[in-house]
């Protein structure tokens, strides 16, 4: 969706402000939401996917005021909810996450990254491309600003879960991931410097580009 | 955004103020969490003690610092950086794969995640507040060299920028030049060199 959390190229927010010696959380609430952020998917499902869709969801005014970790405080009351959660309880047939097992849990990780057998790539390193231009309701990891806009394919990730479809309960419709090379003038105009965006891309974002 | 309102907003709650909208509501929330079996109260503190101690930025230094020293490892760093980077212990959430990139003098690179805060965990801990920001997201693709600027790095024109914006699956860290003070040094000792902005590309070392 077209949210406020797609900035990339935008103006007027004003100088980085940088904290010296800054703590990894900045109140105890803080400590705790993400905890809970860490733990509650393992015991109900849900993915980064919809994670991010929820924090897309919040209200532009709204998202530029919150917190961080207050956006995750929103998203997760309202994928609790919708999974019935606050009403019900912890789904059947799943447990919590068990202190002693948070560590290997976390040294588990929980990667997208699919078998790629059967799925053919449609792009190969070196191929101009062009992003679509395309304005999803849902869930999409196409910024803006790259829209339209064509690049070179830099490298091929592999096969990975698509983050609108899974977001959108379709399923994971697994499909290449490549990283494309937009020169800054492609994107930005001729002003732009000696500079390059690398952007990580769903094949379904691509088409070769024509020019 | 949440760098700009630490200053207007009174959530912390030690020195017995009186805890915050958010910090009573969060509080609420992991009460009913525990309630209904959804998540133990142990498994959080570990969580929270695991972020706060044992994964952060110096884990990302020892793996820079063994790149420094040891030519084998920084190739398969350049060519694997989710095996190499498992070598030295550090894998898993948010760091399941990652890309090293090597910054040279002809090529500068810096990480951004313009969508939301994509920050590779296992080596770098959880994101500073600035990385997450709305002025940093905003500028990073657009006026990189701008963004440089305002954290003290001026470039040579003719240094290409290259600008990695991690939305997707993939994680990524800088691999900073050696600084010449490091050249006699032990490995430990060049680690302690490294910084946490010069992994994400917003410091030179």
């Amino acid at each position: 969706m077209n949210g406020m959390h797609d900035m990339g190229g935008m103006d007027g927010f004003g100088p980085i402000r940088r904290e010296d010696n800054e703590p990894v959380f900045h109140a105890d609430w803080e400590r705790r939401m993400f905890a809970l952020a860490s733990a509650i998917p393992f015991a109900v499902p849900m993915s980064d996917d919809h994670f991010r869709q929820e924090i897309e969801r919040v209200a532009p005014a709204t998202y530029l005021k919150s917190d961080y970790y207050e956006l995750w405080y929103r998203a997760h009351m309202a994928l609790l909810q919708q999974r019935g959660v606050i009403e019900h309880g912890r789904p059947e047939g799943t447990k919590p996450l068990a202190a002693e097992t948070v560590m290997a849990a976390i040294g588990a990780g929980a990667s997208t990254r699919m078998p790629a057998d059967g799925i053919t790539a449609r792009f190969a390193v070196g191929d101009r491309v062009t992003a679509r231009n395309i304005h999803p309701s849902g869930h999409t990891r196409l910024p803006r600003y790259a829209r339209g806009r064509s690049g070179v394919i830099d490298a091929d990730r592999g096969v990975f879960s698509f983050a609108d479809s899974n977001a959108r309960g379709d399923g994971p419709c697994p499909q290449h991931l490549y990283t494309v090379a937009f020169a800054g003038e492609a994107l930005w105009g001729e002003d732009a410097g000696n500079d390059t965006v690398y952007l990580d891309l769903w094949e379904s974002y691509l088409d070769p580009a024509t020019r | 955004m949440a760098g700009d309102d630490h200053d207007d907003h009174d959530y912390r709650d030690h020195g017995g103020s009186v805890l915050s909208d958010i910090a009573l509501r969060v509080k609420a929330l992991e009460d009913l969490m525990v309630e209904k079996g959804v998540v133990e109260r142990a498994a959080l503190d570990k969580i929270v003690e695991a972020y706060e101690h044992a994964i952060g930025p110096r884990n990302g230094a020892r793996v820079v610092a063994r790149a420094w020293s040891d030519p084998a490892y920084k190739r398969r760093l350049l060519s694997d950086a989710t095996a190499a980077i498992a070598e030295l212990g550090y894998r898993g959430l948010q760091g399941e794969n990652m890309v090293v990139v090597e910054n040279t003098p002809q090529v500068h690179n810096m990480i951004v995640c313009t969508l939301c805060s994509c920050y590779p965990w296992p080596v770098l801990g959880l994101p500073p507040v600035w990385y997450k920001s709305a002025p940093y997201r905003s500028r990073a693709v657009k006026d990189p060299r701008g963004v440089l600027a305002e954290f003290g790095v001026t470039l040579p024109p003719e240094t290409e920028i290259r600008v990695w914006d991690s939305t997707a699956e993939i994680r990524y860290m800088v691999l900073p030049m050696q600084p010449a003070s490091a050249r006699d040094m032990s490995e430990a000792e060049r680690a302690a060199l490294v910084t946490r902005d010069g992994m994400i590309g917003t410091a030179l070392l």
